[in-house]
């Protein structure tokens, strides 16, 4: 954009301008008020700075005691011209406000397409769901969806209360443990549309990012296609050993489709991260294949997919991935990720085994 | 109709000289040294000790806050860890939504009321010390937590889940809950003793048609306090024993989280409103004054503060639009919270109003006091705006929350309290603060202010999420951040600008005289500072501006300030019927007493202990409090520094 001012504005979280029919509406009412409430306050501004200007005395006026009070006349005029005015703006705001409401309370047509976002700390869990359970599957952090349709959000939490929020496609929702959050989007136009945790949720709450990426019905079809196979097999050496290493080293908390990476571990892994959980999980990883426990961290069966890790605070790439593993909590100091305590080679073997889940 | 009950009928007399001043100073003097400082229960130096009290924690609460801005002044800041950050930040709404921006106002109220009224304490004045003491013992509680670094960490609304034991196993939400409970009793006891000090201690003749708005603005507040704190202790408490012995009122799996929310937000809304209808109260009876005309609209603005309050107990569910609830309901709660609009409305024109008919003399004080007229009229459009559902489901959680809840609070309560201390602070000294400092103190301070806090606006519709301790350069919102920091510094020296006026001018400011702004209502017809006992005799009042009789000659009656009850056979003041204000008892009040500072260090004790669970030392705290109950309220002869032959002569 060649406007400065323009610029200065730009943000991938910005909702200034949005682009679907679910946020739209909001926008409009929300620049009418802003409008409104710029004219108020220019008004009132404008009365109270001119009053004291015309009004004042002038001169200096050392001692106040010897200035007398009096009643002056035609005060309460100003709340007959003023009450109604801002009754009548106000009707107009709720009028407005519950037309809005309705409109985008519940999607125009049926969705085809439901997905149950999952609200982790500090990452999200996205589920799309099907009548057919082989069309079912999970990824993490970044939502594929098919442009020109609206999109049905079942929102629910693993843990505390998060708010699902995509600022271009839809306000806010909240996933709240122990109940089930209805929303809907829909993008008008393909596009990578950013969106973030906006519910206080512990010490990561800044680093809980998301992307929407909105793509032409034949490409958003493709994509699924991709998600619903397993993981390809590894064919290098060093991949086979990377594989193996992942499967004993992080397999317990990160499921990979096909592999004996199932990303079950026992409810009791889930808390809050301490110096010595941190050094327990990490004596206990081996042995936390458990039948009992939900999902800790996403899965990974098409990571290399995806175009950021931790979601959405570093870019997913071979530096992003080893750095990453090497040291979660430098990065996402307080993260439910625990140091890996691998080798060198052993680290370098899991990020070309990573590489290979396209 | 309301006839004199007391068997008593004391004399009318007229003040001269030394009568009857020198035998009441005798009988309303506090002790001398720390004793009689810890006894004291004279309302001017609890009130003096409360707005000192919350002074300090603004200014705490502002450094909390400056290292924030500095974390955030720019993309990927490492100044602070996360768990820093998200302790500064919920100690930071702590301190000034429950440490400073009520107690200031309490404080003011404490000091004003009986001066207001023409009456010499507030009803209760060993309740008074009490809620005083509370309140510190509950600030310094809170802050031992943050300073040992167990401070709250999930915010000042502290959703739960995650302040559940599961998710925050510390003791920082613990400190937290019952830090809130133990201030929440403060509350308590001081919003009673502000309702029945308003209802039966004003001077003859003010019915209640001719109080000063300040005093409607703190009645609404209190009751509204007695109607919300308990539902607030009560979400505390219930948390704490989720917390400490395993029920389960709270959690997913048998409890219900959203319940937290209700509970919080049933108290939170209305306390928003009890923290900026007093201060709103101060400008409404301030603003006049510099404007030499009394207040247009008395009536609709008395009306507009308590219908404020009235809907301000229904609104709470704005807070929660994004939690899933029916939208009938959300339909219903955004049309509450706009027409709240309206009894706000009616004062900020009654306030115009005054300035467009009287002829302003541009004083400091009056500069803060016009000032928020237009930061009171932002932080409402804001409002309005947050009150739209659909609207606040992109603006809510966002730095627009941030700003409209600044230009709230700095708008409509820091920039009236700073106003009022440039008015009051020669009635509490005797001193006046320097004018030309008070101008640049202003001007730093308004500037500096919407610099800081009015990009706030735009760069929460640029999608910044509050509660972040940091954000990556690619968001955009570095530039925007770095203003907001400057500005928020520029703010800051402002502040420290007031606190060098007052440090000079305590020594050193004019000589005040008794009334220096000419002013209508009653305290400023008594020497500044007032004399212990406030009133040599209790004023009958004519009319809502007493010392203006004269010039606005509305009637032919005249106040009686110089002659009027003789009440000196002890600590005594009038009590008077609650409408009309036709007296009709002479209440005895209490000496000096230690039983509310040893009550306190008691119950104080006794928290301190349940955070621990060391159980005999709680029992060892409420057997103090129940000891310094019994003190309390031990029959005693209230007047027996009397003598015989006095209280004979007096009888006569």
């Amino acid at each position: 954009m060649p406007n400065p001012a323009y610029a200065l504005l730009a943000s991938p979280m910005s909702y200034l301008r949005t682009f679907g029919p679910r946020a739209d509406p909001a926008t409009t009412l929300m620049w009418g008020l802003v409008a409104l409430s710029l004219a108020v306050v220019a008004i009132i501004t404008l009365l109270v700075v001119s009053g004291v200007l015309v009004r004042r005395r002038r001169g200096a006026v050392e001692a106040m005691a010897s200035l007398p009070a009096e009643r002056g006349s035609g005060g309460l005029a100003w709340f007959y011209v003023g009450m109604p005015l801002t009754v009548i703006a106000l009707v107009g705001a709720l009028a407005w406000t519950v037309a809005v409401l309705a409109a985008i309370d519940s999607p125009p047509v049926k969705p085809r397409l439901t997905l149950e976002v999952t609200g982790h700390q500090w990452w999200w869990e996205v589920r799309y769901l099907s009548p057919n359970p082989s069309w079912t599957f999970v990824t993490a952090n970044e939502i594929h969806i098919p442009t020109g349709q609206p999109i049905q959000v079942k929102l629910v939490s693993a843990d505390v209360i998060h708010s699902f929020w995509a600022p271009a496609l839809t306000g806010k929702t909240d996933a709240i443990p122990g109940q089930t959050n209805l929303s809907w989007l829909q993008a008008d136009r393909p596009g990578v549309y950013r969106g973030q945790c906006a519910e206080f949720c512990g010490v990561q709450h800044a680093h809980m990012g998301l992307d929407v990426v909105a793509e032409a019905p034949a490409a958003f079809e493709a994509w699924r296609r991709g998600q619903l196979r397993p993981a390809a097999a590894p064919v290098t050496a060093e991949a086979l050993d990377g594989e193996r290493a992942f499967v004993a080293h992080c397999g317990a908390c990160h499921a990979v489709q096909g592999t004996d990476a199932r990303g079950q571990a026992s409810g009791d892994f889930i808390g809050p991260i301490t110096a010595s959980s941190l050094a327990a999980q990490a004596a206990a990883l081996p042995a936390r294949h458990s039948s009992t426990g939900g999902v800790v961290g996403p899965d990974l069966t098409h990571l290399m997919s995806r175009t950021s890790l931790a979601a959405g605070t570093l870019p997913n790439n071979v530096g992003g991935l080893s750095g990453w593993i090497a040291n979660p909590q430098a990065l996402k100091p307080g993260a439910q990720m625990p140091a890996t305590y691998l080798s060198g080679p052993q680290l370098s073997a899991v990020v070309s085994y990573l590489e290979t889940l396209r | 109709m309301t006839a004199w009950e007391d068997s008593r009928r004391p004399r009318i007399v007229k003040v001269d000289g030394d009568f009857p001043a020198e035998r009441l100073r005798k009988i309303w003097e506090g002790g001398p040294g720390l004793a009689g400082w810890i006894s004291s229960v004279d309302h001017k130096e609890i009130g003096k000790r409360y707005i000192v009290t919350a002074f300090v924690f603004l200014i705490l609460g502002g450094v909390e806050a400056m290292v924030m801005r500095w974390q955030l002044g720019g993309p990927d800041q490492r100044l602070l860890s996360p768990e820093q950050y998200d302790q500064l930040f919920t100690i930071h709404g702590v301190t000034m939504i429950f440490l400073y921006s009520s107690p200031i106002l309490t404080g003011f109220s404490n000091f004003l009321w009986p001066l207001l009224f023409g009456s010499r304490d507030m009803a209760f004045p060993r309740l008074n010390a009490l809620s005083y003491w509370i309140y510190l013992a509950s600030g310094l509680f809170i802050y031992a937590g943050f300073v040992t670094g167990n401070g709250a960490n999930d915010g000042w609304f502290n959703y739960v889940p995650y302040a559940s034991k599961a998710y925050d196993p510390g003791i920082n939400i613990d400190v937290y809950a019952l830090g809130l409970i133990l201030l929440g009793i403060s509350t308590t006891v001081g919003s009673a003793n502000f309702v029945v000090t308003f209802l039966r201690t004003r001077a003859p003749g003010m019915s209640i048609n001719r109080v000063p708005i300040l005093t409607w603005g703190t009645l609404s507040a209190s009751v509204s306090n007695l109607l919300a704190v308990p539902s607030v202790s009560l979400a505390f408490f219930l948390l704490w024993l989720d917390r400490q012995f395993g029920t389960q009122f709270f959690t997913a799996s048998q409890g219900q989280p959203l319940v937290w929310q209700h509970l919080f937000w049933m108290f939170g809304h209305p306390w928003v409103y009890a923290i900026v209808l007093p201060a709103m109260g101060m400008v409404s009876d301030a603003l006049p004054t510099f404007c030499r005309r009394p207040l247009v609209g008395y009536t609709p603005v008395a009306l507009a503060t308590v219908a404020t309050m009235a809907l301000g107990m229904g609104v709470w569910v704005h807070h929660m639009f994004a939690t899933g609830l029916p939208s009938l309901a959300l339909s219903f709660f955004a049309g509450a919270s706009l027409i709240i609009t309206i009894p706000s409305a009616v004062a900020v024109f009654a306030w115009t109003a005054t300035i467009w008919t009287g002829r302003p003399v541009i004083r400091t004080a009056f500069l803060f006091f016009a000032s928020m007229i237009v930061l009171f009229v932002i932080g409402g459009v804001s409002g309005v705006m947050t009150a739209s559902t659909p609207v606040d489901w992109q603006l809510t959680q966002t730095y627009f929350l941030v700003a409209h809840i600044h230009y709230v609070l700095i708008g409509i309560n820091v920039f009236p309290v700073v106003g009022a201390i440039y008015y009051w602070f020669p009635k509490m000294t005797g001193r006046l603060l320097n004018e030309p400092l008070g101008y640049w103190n202003f001007w730093t301070m308004f500037i500096g202010f919407n610099l800081g806090f009015f990009p706030m606006h735009i760069v929460g519709m640029m999608g910044m999420p509050r509660r972040i301790y940091t954000y990556g350069a690619q968001m955009g919102w570095g530039p925007m951040n770095l203003v907001i920091s400057l500005g928020a510094l520029l703010f800051a020296i402002g502040v420290m600008l007031l606190v060098i006026n007052i440090a000079i001018s305590l020594k050193r400011g004019a000589i005040a005289g008794p009334n220096p702004w000419s002013a209508p209502t009653l305290e400023w017809s008594i020497p500044s500072p007032p004399p212990p006992y406030n009133f040599a005799v209790i004023p009958t009042i004519e009319s809502r501006h007493p010392l203006w009789e004269d010039w606005l000659n509305e009637s032919p009656a005249r106040s009686r300030l110089t002659e009027g009850l003789l009440l000196d056979r002890g600590r005594e003041t009038l009590a008077t019927s609650p409408l009309d204000a036709e007296p009709n008892l002479v209440l005895e009040m209490p000496a000096d007493s230690f039983a509310p500072f040893v009550l306190t260090c008691g119950l104080t004790g006794a928290f301190i202990a349940a955070l621990f669970h060391i159980w005999w030392v709680v029992g060892v705290g409420l057997l103090i409090v129940i000891a310094a109950l019994v003190d309390w309220f031990w029959p005693r002869r209230v007047h027996a520094d009397m003598t015989a032959s006095q209280q004979g002569a007096a009888d006569g």
